[in-house]
C-alpha cells in the first residue's frame, strides 16, 4: 500500500510538470497580453514599462525556467491584473469559500442523489420512478446560470431571510449550494438507478432473499452497498470540480470564490494567475483521485484482494 | 446505507464545518452594514449602499486604470482641483492658483490645515513626489500618459530623462510650481483626475505596499478606506479631518463588488442598494418606457464607432467610407437595438463639452453626419467607380466587420450589415473575436472594418480629436492628414479658447469629410437612484458623483 501511494505521488509530480509546460506554451501562444483593456489602449512605451516590470520582456525560455523554480517553492508569483494580491493570496482567499460551497453541495448531492436513484430502481416503471427521473433529467439539462437566476428571482426576492447575493453567513450559502448540487445530484441518481437495477437482478440478491432476510436488509446490506460503487468512482472528479468553484454560480451570486478566476484569468491573460489556478486545480484533482482510489480499496474488498495478490 | 459511505459523508460534513469556521469571523461585521439595516438609517448612520461591479486592480492612484478603481479613489482622495456639489470644477487641495501669461507655468497655493488620514499635513512635496512616482518607468503606471502634459514627463517615463527633468517642483510646503510642455487649456481639470491625486510621501516611501491593505492605507479625501474584502465589498467611512467635512452628509459608503448586472438590479429593487450605475439594458428600456423617475440618463463623453481600414481597397476612398457612414440609420440603432438612451452620433465629439462661447461644442459644430440613403448610395457608387470596382466586385471580396464578442456589439453589427445591404446592395460579413485578438488584428492592419469606442478623459473636444492626429498612439486607422495635424497643433499651441475652438471645430469637420472612422452613437450613462437619495451629480466625464449624496427619511 505504501509503495503504491509513493508511486502515485511520483506520477502526480510528473503530471503537474506536464500541466505546467502545456499551459505555459498554450497561454503564450494566444494573442494578447495582461495589460490590454477593452476600454483603453496603452501606448507602446508604457506597455514596455509594464512588460519590464513583470519580466515579460525576457525570453520565453528564461521565463519558463524561472517559473518552474518558483513553483518548486510554491510561489505562484504576482498577479498581473491585481496589484493588491499575489496569486498565492488569491488562491488562499478564494479556495476556502469555493471549497465550502462545493462540499456543501456535494453533501446535498450525496444525501439525496443515491436515495432518489435507489427509490427509482425499487419502483421501476412506477410513479416514484417517473418522478425521480423527471427530477434528474431537469437537473442534468437545466444550465446553472438559468437555475441560479431562477432561484434569485423566485426564492431570494420572495423570502425575506434569504439574501439575493453576497457572502458571509450560512444563509448566503443556501441558494448557491443548492444550485451547484443539482447537477451532481441528478448524475448520482441516474447512476444509482441503473446500477441498482442491474444488481437487483443478480443471483446473490435472490440467494439473500431466499435465505429469508428481510427485504429492507437485503436492499441496504447487499444491493445499495454494491450499487454505490460507481458513484464513489466518479466522486473524485466531481468533488474536485466542485471545490474549486464555479464561474457562473460565483458570478450570479456574487461569491468571492476561486471559480471565477479560471475564466477571468484567461480572458485577462493574467499569466501568473492562469498558471496558479491551473496548477492548483491539478493538485486538487490528483489528490482527490488518490483519495478515492484509497477509499475504493477500503470499501470494496475485491479490489484490495487483487491488489494484494499481485 | 453502507457504513463506509456514512463515514465518507461525515468526513465531508466535518470539512464543511471546518471551512465554515474558517470563513465566518472576518465577515460578521461587514454583514451588519450590508444586509441588516434596510434603508441604512436605522442605526442612525447614513450609509450609501451601491455596487462597484468589479474588483479594483489597485487602489493606488498611480496604478488605477478604470472606473471600478476611480469611483472609489475619487471619494478617498482629492487632487489640487475637484468637482463640487454642483458639478463645477473648483479648488480642492489647492486654495488658489496662478497661471503665467504664456499659459505654461501654474503655481498652486495649498490650503491650510489639510491633512492625511494618518494626521500628517498634505504638502506640495507630496504632490511633486506623487507625480514623479507615477511617471517613474519602474512604477509602470498604465495611465502615465495623462501626465505627459508636464514638461519632461514623457522623457522621464520612457527612460530618456531623469526625475529631476520633470518640471514639477515644490517651492515650499505650500507652493507647487508646474511647467507644461505646451499651453493646455484643460490642465486644471486634469489635476482633478486620479493619476494626479497625491499620495503621502513618507508612507509610500517607507511602505511600498501601503495601498494593499486598509490598515496602512493613507488618503486625503472626504472618505477613508476602512475595509476591503476582495471580490466582495469595499467600505468607506466619512473622514472627519477632511477640510470640507461639513459638506459631506454621508457617514459612509458601502460598495459591493458584484459582477452580475441582473443580481445587482435585484438587490437594488429589494432595497439593498440606494444607487445602481451598471443597470441591465432591458431594465433601462423598461424604466424608460414607464418614465420611472428613479432612472437617470447621464451624459457620458464617449463615442461608439467603426474603424475603416484605409489600406484595403476600396476603403481607401473617402466617398466609399462616407457612403457607408450615411447608410446607417442611427436613430433605429439607438431606439430599437441599444435602447439605453444613447444618442445617434452626428460627429466624433459627443455633447456635453463647451465651446468658447459657453455653448455646447456639438451643437455649435452642427450635424456632420446624417442618415441619407440616396446620398449614401450615390457617394458609394461613385467611390467604387473611382477605384475601378463594381458592387459585384465588392461583394466578391468577402469583407467582414470585426467586433469583440458581446451580445450588444453583435446586434449593432447585424443592424449595420442589414442597413448596408438594403441601402448599398453590398454584403459585409460579421466576425466576432475576443477583444485581445481584435486589438492584435487592428494593430497589424488585418481587418476591413472594426468596432471601436472611446471614452474621453477630460471635458474638452481634444480628448477625442487628439486620437486621429498622425502621431497618436491610438490612431488605429493611421489617419494621416497634414492639414488636420496643423489644426490640432494650432489648438494645442494656446490657451486662447477662441483660437482653440475654431481650430477644433474645423478639425472635426475635416475629419468627418474624410470619414476615417464611422461614428455610430454617443454613449450615455444610465443609473437608478432611490427617491430618498439626493445630491447625486453627473459630470459627463465622471461616473455619477456620490461624494455629496444625502439620504433622507
Amino acid at each position: 500500500m505504501a509503495k503504491y501511494i509513493l508511486k502515485r505521488f511520483a506520477l502526480g509530480i510528473v503530471t503537474i510538470w506536464a500541466v505546467i509546460t502545456i499551459t505555459f506554451i498554450l497561454m503564450h501562444s494566444v494573442p494578447g497580453n495582461p495589460f490590454a483593456t477593452e476600454s483603453r489602449k496603452i501606448p507602446p512605451n508604457i506597455m514596455e514599462n509594464l512588460m519590464k516590470k513583470y519580466g515579460l520582456d525576457k525570453p520565453k525560455s528564461e521565463q519558463y525556467i524561472m517559473y518552474l523554480k518558483n513553483i518548486a517553492k510554491f510561489d505562484f508569483g504576482e498577479s498581473m491584473k491585481s496589484d493588491s494580491e499575489t496569486v498565492n493570496q488569491i488562491i488562499a482567499r478564494g479556495f476556502p469559500v469555493s471549497a465550502r460551497l462545493g462540499l456543501q453541495s456535494i453533501l446535498i448531492a450525496l444525501i439525496f442523489g443515491p436515495a432518489l436513484g435507489a427509490i427509482a430502481a425499487l419502483y421501476q416503471n412506477k410513479i416514484p420512478d417517473y418522478v425521480a427521473m423527471i427530477i434528474s433529467i431537469i437537473g442534468v439539462s437545466v444550465p446553472s446560470f438559468v437555475l441560479g437566476s431562477f432561484l434569485i428571482q423566485f426564492v431570494a426576492t420572495k423570502v425575506e431571510w434569504i439574501p439575493i447575493g453576497g457572502w458571509g453567513e450560512f444563509r448566503h450559502t443556501l441558494l448557491p449550494s443548492f444550485a451547484l448540487a443539482v447537477m451532481p445530484l441528478a448524475r448520482f441518481s441516474r447512476l444509482m438507478r441503473s446500477s441498482m437495477l442491474e444488481i437487483l437482478g443478480q443471483d446473490y440478491i435472490k440467494t439473500a432473499k431466499s435465505k429469508g432476510i428481510s427485504k429492507f436488509a437485503v436492499i441496504m446490506k447487499h444491493a445499495v452497498r454494491n450499487a454505490i460503487l460507481p458513484i464513489i468512482s466518479i466522486l473524485g472528479t466531481t468533488v474536485s470540480d466542485l471545490v474549486v468553484g464555479s464561474f457562473v454560480i460565483e458570478k450570479i451570486f456574487g461569491i468571492p470564490g476561486l471559480g471565477q478566476f479560471f475564466t477571468t484569468s484567461v480572458f485577462n491573460r493574467d499569466y501568473t494567475l492562469i498558471m496558479g489556478v491551473t496548477v492548483f486545480y491539478a493538485l486538487v484533482l490528483i489528490s482527490a483521485m488518490l483519495l478515492v482510489d484509497i477509499a475504493y480499496m477500503l470499501i470494496d474488498p475485491r479490489i484490495r484482494l487483487t491488489k494484494e495478490g499481485h | 446505507m453502507s457504513k463506509r459511505l456514512l463515514v465518507l459523508i461525515s468526513v465531508l460534513l466535518a470539512l464543511a464545518i471546518l471551512f465554515t469556521g474558517c470563513s465566518s469571523p472576518s465577515t460578521d461585521e461587514g454583514d451588519k452594514n450590508s444586509n441588516g439595516t434596510p434603508g441604512g438609517q436605522t442605526t442612525g448612520k447614513k450609509i450609501l449602499r451601491t455596487n462597484n461591479s468589479s474588483e479594483p486592480g489597485s487602489l493606488d492612484p498611480a496604478l488605477a486604470q478604470g472606473t471600478h478603481e476611480s469611483w472609489i479613489l475619487e471619494n478617498v482622495f482629492e487632487g489640487l482641483m475637484t468637482f463640487d456639489e454642483n458639478g463645477n470644477l473648483v479648488e480642492g487641495m489647492a486654495e488658489s492658483y496662478e497661471v503665467s501669461d504664456d499659459g505654461l507655468t501654474y503655481t498652486f497655493k495649498l490650503r491650510d490645515g489639510i491633512k492625511w488620514t494618518n494626521g500628517d499635513p498634505v504638502t506640495a512635496h507630496d504632490f511633486e513626489y506623487s507625480w514623479k512616482r507615477a511617471l517613474a518607468p519602474e512604477t509602470a503606471a498604465n495611465y502615465a500618459s495623462i501626465l505627459y502634459y508636464i514638461k519632461g514627463a514623457e522623457d522621464y517615463n520612457t527612460g530618456k530623462a531623469s526625475a529631476d527633468d520633470v518640471a514639477v517642483k515644490a517651492l515650499d510646503d505650500k507652493t507647487l510650481e508646474v511647467t507644461l510642455e505646451a499651453p493646455t487649456a484643460y490642465f486644471l481639470e486634469l489635476t482633478a483626475f486620479y493619476t494626479y491625486f497625491p499620495v503621502n510621501k513618507n508612507v509610500a516611501e517607507s511602505n511600498p505596499d501601503w495601498a494593499k491593505d486598509p490598515s496602512t492605507y493613507v488618503s486625503n479625501g472626504p472618505f477613508k478606506l476602512v475595509e476591503w474584502k476582495h471580490n466582495d465589498q469595499v467600505i468607506l467611512e466619512k473622514n472627519p479631518d477632511y477640510y470640507n467635512a461639513d459638506k459631506i452628509k454621508l457617514d459612509g459608503i458601502d460598495l459591493d463588488i458584484l459582477e452580475d448586472q441582473n443580481t445587482a438590479w435585484q438587490k437594488y429593487q429589494g432595497g439593498e442598494y440606494d444607487l445602481l450605475v451598471d443597470v441591465p439594458t432591458s431594465v433601462v428600456n423598461e424604466l424608460k418606457t414607464k418614465n420611472d423617475p428613479q432612472l437617470q440618463i447621464g451624459l457620458q463623453v464617449g463615442t461608439y464607432y467603426y474603424n475603416v481600414n484605409p489600406k484595403v481597397k476600396p476603403f481607401n476612398n473617402a466617398k466609399v467610407r462616407k457612403g457607408l457612414a450615411l447608410a446607417l440609420d442611427r436613430e433605429t440603432i439607438v431606439e430599437k437595438i441599444t435602447m439605453g438612451g444613447q444618442i445617434p452620433a452626428t460627429g466624433v465629439v459627443p455633447p456635453g463639452m463647451k465651446d468658447e462661447n459657453g455653448n455646447d461644442f456639438r451643437e455649435s459644430v452642427g450635424d456632420l453626419i446624417k442618415y441619407d440613403p440616396a446620398e449614401a448610395k450615390k457617394l458609394f457608387e461613385e467611390g467604387l467607380a473611382e477605384e475601378g470596382m463594381t458592387v459585384e466586385d465588392f461583394n466578391k471580396q468577402g469583407f467582414v466587420l470585426l467586433y469583440n464578442t458581446s451580445e450588444s456589439h453583435k446586434k449593432i453589427a447585424q443592424a449595420a450589415q442589414e442597413m448596408w445591404r438594403t441601402t448599398l446592395g453590398i454584403e459585409i460579413g460579421l466576425e466576432n473575436v475576443e477583444f485581445q485578438v481584435k486589438l492584435n488584428r487592428e494593430q497589424s492592419g488585418d481587418y476591413q472594418i472594426s468596432r471601436a469606442g472611446w471614452i474621453g478623459d477630460f471635458m474638452d473636444p481634444m480628448t477625442f480629436l487628439d486620437l486621429w492626429w498622425s502621431d497618436s498612439a491610438f490612431n488605429d486607422v493611421k489617419y494621416n492628414n497634414p492639414e488636420y495635424d496643423a489644426l490640432i497643433r494650432q489648438a494645442k499651441s494656446t490657451n486662447d479658447q477662441n483660437v482653440r475652438m475654431k481650430a477644433m471645430k474645423e478639425a472635426e469637420k475635416m475629419l468627418m469629410k474624410d470619414m476615417p472612422v464611422i461614428p455610430v452613437y454617443f454613449y450615455t450613462q444610465p443609473y437608478t437612484v432611490k427617491p430618498n437619495v439626493t445630491g447625486i451629480i453627473k459630470v459627463p466625464v465622471r461616473y455619477p458623483i456620490i461624494t455629496y449624496a444625502d439620504i433622507t427619511g
